[in-house]
C-alpha cells in the first residue's frame, strides 16, 4: 500500500522586543544566569503580570504577513504544569480565543507553488531553562528566558512531504526575520519547530494516528527527523502495527527518533483564562497602524524585482533572501543604474566573498557606492572585466573606493586605437603561421591572437577595441 | 481612655495638637500587645523595632508639619501582604521562611502617608477559611469571648484591631474575609469593589474574588484609610482607572430619600434569631434616618456558594502552583527526585483545607468537567452579577445580615468543611459579583458577642456605602462596650 504523510508544523519563535512580555526585565539573550529577573518573571508571591504591547504589536505584524484574520478580542490562558523550569506552575498562552487564525502562505518547492494553511498564531512566555551538573547530582535553573515573549504559529496539516515541511519552514523564517520581529537562530531557540506526523494510505480521508516530534534545531534536522518518521511509521503500518501517539525527540547524532514516554506524556493542562489579565482588544486602528508600518515582505519584493529590475526569478530571488542584501543590491543600482550587471556582482563576488567568510551583508566591506562606482568604471570603459576582478577583491580587502585601487595599482584599460593597432601589427608579423590558418578558414585561431594582444598589454586592453582591430587588421 | 482605645481621627486631633505623639500611640498599642496578645494570638509577626523607629520619624515629621494621611498611626496588615524584608507567610508551613524583596502596592501607600506598621496578623491558610484556625501558627481568639474564633480568613487582624492591638488594621476578602471577621468582632471592615484597591504585593488566593480592605473602629476611620489604599496601579492589570474621590466627603451627610433594598432570600432559616432581630433592628434605624426600605430579590443567591466554591479553588490550585519547593519556601528534605520533591514538599507544606480547595479546583478544571464546573459556575457568575445590577436599579443600598450566626466556638465546625463555608454566605455574592459591600456593628447577642450589618452599593460606590455607614453609625447610637480579652 502506498502511505501519503500528513504532517503540521508549530513553530516557536522568540520577539525581538526589549522587554519580556509580562515585566520590565530586559529580554536579550546571553546574560550571565539570573541577571535578566525580578519578581513578576520569578513567579514570587502576589505579583501580578502586566502585558508588554509591543508584544501584541509584533503578532499583529506577523499574522497579516501571513494573511490571518486577527480577532478584535482575545484572552490570555493559563497552561497549568510542574517543571522547575515554569516559576508559577503555569504558562501564560492563550488557548480558546487565539488573536489571529485562519491565514496562510505560499510555498514553492521542485518548481511548484502550494499554499499551506495557518490554524492560528497565539501569544505566550518563554520558560526558563534547566541546566544539569555533571559531576553533582543537582541542577541549576537559569531564569533569564522565563517571560520572554513567544509567538506559537501552528500550521494546518496541508504538509506532504518533508521537503514541503522545510520549504514551509524556510517560508516563515523569512518572514518573521523579514519583519525584524524575530532574529531566527535556530540553535539558539529564537526560532523553534515541532511538528506532528501521521500517515494514511494514499487517496484516503481520514488521518492516522500522530506522533509530535521535537528536538529538531536545525532546517536540515527538520527534514531528516520527518524523513525518518515517514519511513519508521510506514514500516510499523506495513508490519501491520499500529502508530503510537506520543511525543518523540529526534536524536541528531544517531539519525534516529526516540520515543520520550513516560512522565511527559498524557498531561491534563487545566487551561483556563487567566484571571490576572483583562482581554486584550486590538481596533481597527491599531490594525491599520501596523499595517503602514509593514515593510515589504520577500514575495512582494521578488514580483517587484523582477518587474522594475528586469532580472530572471532565481536573481530576484536570492537578492531578496534577506532585507538587508535586498536593500543593499536597490542601492547599488540606484547609484550605478545598471541591474543586471549589479545583481551579477552582488550574487557573483560580493557572496562569494561573504560566504567563503560566513559574513553577513551588513559587514560587507564594500560599500553599495563603491560597487556601484566599479560597475560605471566598467560601462565608462575606464576597465575591463578582468580587472575588475581585481578591484572587487582589493575592495573588499582593503574596503577602499575602486578610484583609489585603479590608481594604485595602475589599472587603466589602453584605449588608444594606435597603440592597440601597432600591437597588433606586431603580433600578425610574429606568427605568420597562425594567420596563414586564420585565413584559411580556422576561425578557433581567433582566439590565439586576443590571448597573445591580452598578454601584450598586461591585460588592459580594452577587449572590445582588441576584438574590432584584430577581425579588421587579420582580414588583411 | 488609654491611646490604643482611640480611633485613628481621635489620635489625629491629638497628634495635631500635641496633647500626644506617635511614640507614645505606639508604645501604648505595644503595651496592650504585650498584655493580651499571648491570649488573643492576633500577630504571626511583630515590627516592634522598625515600628518604634516609624514612630520616631513621624514624630520628627509632625514637629517639621509634614502631616501625612496616616503620620504616626500604628496600624496592622494582614501576613498576605507582601512587606519588604518581613517575613510574609500567609499563615503557611510552606511559606514560613518567606522574606519578600518588595512591599505590597498597599504597604508603599501606608509607608508613603507615614503609618507605622506594627505586625503581620494571623489568617487562615492563604485565606482559605472563616476562623482563622487553618492557620499553621495556630488558632487566633476572639476578644469578646477567647473560646470562640474571631472569623476568617482576617481573623488576626479584626481581632487585633477588637483587642486594642492596634489602631487600624488591613485584611483582604474574597468570598468574606473582611466582612465577616468585622462583624464577629464588633468592628467596621470594607471590601472594596474589584479593582478599586491594588492586590500586587497581596499573595493570590482566587485572583478574580480577592480584594484588600480595611478594619477600623468606626466609619469615619474607614473613610481616611480608604483615601490612602484606594486607587490605580498599573502594576495591575486588573486595576481601574477610576478616579478615587475624598471619602471622607461622605461622613455625616444623612440618607434622607434613600431607598435600601432587603433582599428576600437573605433572611432564611437556620439564621440565628439574635441575629435576626438585630439586623431586623437596624432597618427601622435607617427607616428613622430618612431612607424608605423596600424588599429586593436576588433570585441566583442560592447559587453563590456552588459558585464560588468552583471559580475560587479553580483560581486557587494555579495559583498555589508556585509553592513548589524549588525556588523559596518550605521544601522537604526528603524526596528522592524531582516528582518526590515536589510532593513531599506540598504535602507537608500545605494543611488540610488547602489541600482540600487544590483538589477540587484541579477537578473542577481537568479535561472533560471543565465545562461542567467551571465554565458553567462562570456562567452563573454572570447571572449572580446581573441580579444585582437589576437590584440596584430599585435601590441605592441593600441591607443584609453579615453572618448567619454569631461568633462560634473554636474547633465547633473544623470537622464539617460544608459547615465552616456556610458561615459565609452573605458575604460571597459581592466577591462574585465584584461591587463593594462594608460590614458595620449592629449590636450584640445577650452574651455579649457582636452582631454586624452588612451594606453593599453598586460598583465603585464605596462613598455611598460610606455615608450609608456613617448615618446609621449615628442614628443607631449603639452602647460602647470594649472586649474583656480574658476568661477562657
Ligand atoms: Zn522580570
Amino acid at each position: 500500500m502506498e502511505f501519503e504523510p500528513v504532517i503540521g508544523l508549530e513553530i516557536h519563535a522568540q520577539l525581538l522586543t526589549d522587554t519580556k512580555i509580562f515585566c520590565g526585565c530586559s529580554a536579550k539573550f546571553g546574560a550571565a544566569p539570573n541577571t535578566h529577573t525580578c519578581p513578576v518573571c520569578l513567579g514570587m508571591p502576589g505579583v501580578l503580570p502586566v502585558l508588554n504591547r509591543k508584544v501584541v504589536e509584533f503578532m499583529i505584524k506577523m499574522a497579516l504577513a501571513t494573511n490571518c484574520a486577527v480577532n478584535r478580542e482575545c484572552n490570555f490562558a493559563r497552561k497549568n504544569y510542574f517543571y522547575p523550569d515554569l516559576p508559577k506552575g503555569y504558562q501564560i498562552s492563550q488557548y480558546a480565543l487565539p488573536p489571529a487564525e485562519h491565514g496562510w502562505v505560499d510555498v514553492e518547492f521542485d518548481g511548484r507553488q502550494k499554499r499551506i494553511g495557518i490554524t492560528r498564531i497565539h501569544m505566550e512566555e518563554d520558560a526558563g531553562k534547566l541546566m544539569h551538573d555533571e559531576h553533582n547530582p543537582a541542577s541549576y535553573v537559569d531564569l533569564n528566558r522565563t517571560g520572554v515573549p513567544l509567538i506559537e504559529i501552528v500550521s494546518e496539516p496541508d504538509i506532504r512531504s518533508a521537503e514541503e515541511a522545510a520549504a514551509y519552514l524556510r517560508r516563515l523564517h523569512e518572514i518573521l526575520v523579514y519583519l525584524e520581529i524575530c532574529d531566527g537562530n535556530m540553535e539558539e531557540g529564537s526560532f523553534r519547530c515541532d511538528a506532528n506526523i501521521s500517515l494514511r494510505p494514499r487517496g484516503t480521508e481520514p488521518f492516522g494516528t500522530r506522533a509530535e516530534l521535537k528536538n529538531m534545531n536545525s532546517f536540515r534536522n527538520v527534514q531528516r527527523a520527518l524523513e525518518y518518521e515517514i519511513k519508521r511509521q510506514q514500516y510499523v503500518l506495513e508490519g501491520g502495527g499500529q502508530v503510537v501517539q506520543e511525543t518523540r525527540l529526534w536524536d541528531d547524532t544517531a539519525g534516529v527518533t526516540h520515543s520520550m514516554r513516560g512522565k511527559e506524556e498524557a498531561h491534563d493542562y487545566r487551561y483556563f483564562p487567566d484571571p490576572d489579565l483583562v482581554p486584550i482588544v486590538i481596533d481597527d486602528a491599531w490594525i491599520e497602524e501596523v499595517r503602514k508600518a509593514q515593510p515589504e515582505l520577500p514575495l512582494e519584493k521578488r514580483e517587484r524585482f523582477m518587474r522594475a529590475y528586469q532580472i530572471p526569478a532565481y536573481d530576484a530571488g536570492v537578492l531578496t533572501t534577506s532585507r538587508a542584501l535586498a536593500d543593499y543590491y536597490e542601492e547599488v543600482v540606484r547609484l550605478c543604474g545598471e541591474p543586471k550587471i549589479a545583481a551579477n556582482w552582488v550574487m557573483g563576488d560580493i557572496l562569494r566573498f561573504l560566504n567563503e567568510e560566513k559574513r553577513d551583508i551588513r559587514e560587507c566591506p564594500i560599500a553599495p557606492a563603491s560597487l556601484a562606482g566599479m560597475i560605471r568604471l566598467i560601462q565608462e570603459g575606464t576597465i575591463n572585466g578582468k580587472m575588475a576582478k581585481e578591484v572587487s577583491e582589493a575592495m573588499y580587502k582593503s574596503g577602499k573606493t575602486p578610484q583609489a585601487i585603479i590608481e594604485e595599482k595602475g589599472l587603466v584599460q589602453i584605449t588608444d586605437e594606435g597603440a592597440l593597432s601597432e600591437t597588433i601589427a606586431e603580433i600578425i608579423g610574429k606568427n605568420p603561421a597562425q594567420v596563414e590558418q586564420y585565413r584559411g578558414g580556422k576561425d578557433k585561431v581567433f582566439g590565439f591572437f586576443v590571448g597573445q594582444a591580452m598578454k601584450a598589454t598586461q591585460g588592459k586592453a580594452n577587449p572590445q577595441m582588441i576584438n574590432d582591430l584584430l577581425k579588421k587588421m587579420l582580414a588583411g | 481612655m488609654e491611646l490604643y482605645e482611640l480611633t485613628i481621627h481621635e489620635l489625629q486631633d491629638k497628634l495635631r495638637t500635641g496633647e500626644t505623639s506617635s511614640a507614645e500611640i505606639t508604645a501604648s498599642v505595644f503595651g496592650r500587645i504585650d498584655a493580651v496578645e499571648k491570649d488573643v494570638h492576633a500577630y504571626i509577626t511583630l515590627m516592634r523595632e522598625t515600628a518604634l523607629a516609624e514612630a520616631t520619624r513621624a514624630d520628627e515629621a509632625i514637629r517639621k508639619g509634614e502631616i501625612g494621611a496616616l503620620t504616626g498611626i500604628p496600624i496592622a496588615l494582614k501576613d498576605i501582604c507582601c512587606t519588604k524584608g518581613v517575613r510574609t507567610t500567609c499563615g503557611s508551613r510552606i511559606l514560613h521562611n518567606f522574606i519578600p524583596p518588595y512591599d505590597a502596592t498597599v504597604v508603599e501607600k501606608l509607608r508613603a502617608a507615614g503609618a507605622v506598621l506594627t505586625g503581620k496578623t494571623n489568617m487562615d491558610e492563604f485565606a482559605m477559611g472563616s476562623s482563622t484556625e487553618s492557620s499553621f501558627f495556630g488558632a487566633t481568639r476572639n476578644p469578646w469571648d477567647l473560646t470562640r474564633i474571631p472569623g476568617g480568613s482576617s481573623g488576626g487582624s479584626s481581632a487585633a484591631l477588637a483587642a486594642g492591638e492596634c489602631i487600624a488594621s488591613l485584611g483582604s476578602d474574597t468570598g468574606g474575609s473582611i466582612r465577616q471577621p468585622a462583624a464577629l468582632c464588633g468592628v467596621v471592615g470594607l471590601k472594596p469593589t474589584y479593582g478599586r484597591v491594588s492586590r500586587f504585593g497581596l499573595i493570590a488566593f482566587a485572583s478574580s474574588l480577592d480584594q484588600i480592605g480595611p478594619f477600623t473602629k468606626d466609619v469615619e476611620d474607614c473613610a481616611i484609610l480608604m483615601n490612602v489604599i484606594a486607587g490605580y496601579d498599573p502594576r495591575e492589570s486588573t486595576s481601574v482607572p477610576e478616579e478615587v474621590p475624598d471619602y471622607r466627603q461622605f461622613l455625616g451627610r444623612g440618607i434622607e430619600g434613600w431607598t435600601v433594598g432587603i433582599p428576600k432570600e437573605y433572611f432564611i432559616d437556620g439564621i440565628d434569631p439574635e441575629v435576626e432581630a438585630a439586623v431586623r433592628e437596624t432597618i427601622k434605624v435607617v427607616e428613622k434616618a430618612g431612607a424608605k426600605c423596600i424588599e429586593v430579590s436576588l433570585p441566583h443567591t442560592e447559587y453563590c456558594l456552588a459558585v464560588y466554591y468552583i471559580v475560587a479553588p479553580a483560581e486557587a490550585c494555579s495559583n498555589l502552583a508556585r509553592y513548589d519547593g524549588v525556588k523559596y519556601g518550605f521544601r522537604s528534605e526528603e524526596g528522592r527526585d524531582l516528582m518526590e520533591m515536589y510532593k513531599k514538599s506540598r504535602a507537608s507544606g500545605f494543611g488540610a483545607e488547602v489541600k482540600r480547595r487544590i483538589m477540587i479546583g484541579t477537578y473542577a478544571l481537568s479535561s472533560g468537567y471543565y465545562d461542567a464546573y467551571y465554565k458553567k459556575a462562570s456562567q452563573v457568575r454572570a447571572l449572580i452579577k446581573r441580579d444585582f445590577d437589576e437590584a440596584f436599579a430599585k435601590c441605592d443600598v441593600i441591607l443584609t445580615p453579615t453572618t448567619p450566626t454569631p461568633a462560634f466556638r473554636i474547633g465547633e465546625k473544623t470537622g464539617d468543611p460544608m459547615q465552616m463555608y456556610l458561615s459565609d454566605i452573605f458575604t460571597i455574592s459581592t466577591n462574585l459579583a465584584g461591587i463593594p459591600g462594608i460590614s458595620v456593628p449592629c449590636g450584640f447577642t445577650a452574651a455579649g458577642l457582636p452582631i454586624g450589618v452588612q451594606f453593599l452599593a453598586g460598583h465603585f460606590q464605596e462613598g455611598r456605602l460610606i455615608q450609608f455607614a456613617s448615618a446609621y453609625e449615628k442614628e443607631a447610637h449603639l452602647e460602647k462596650r470594649r472586649p474583656r480579652c480574658h476568661g477562657i
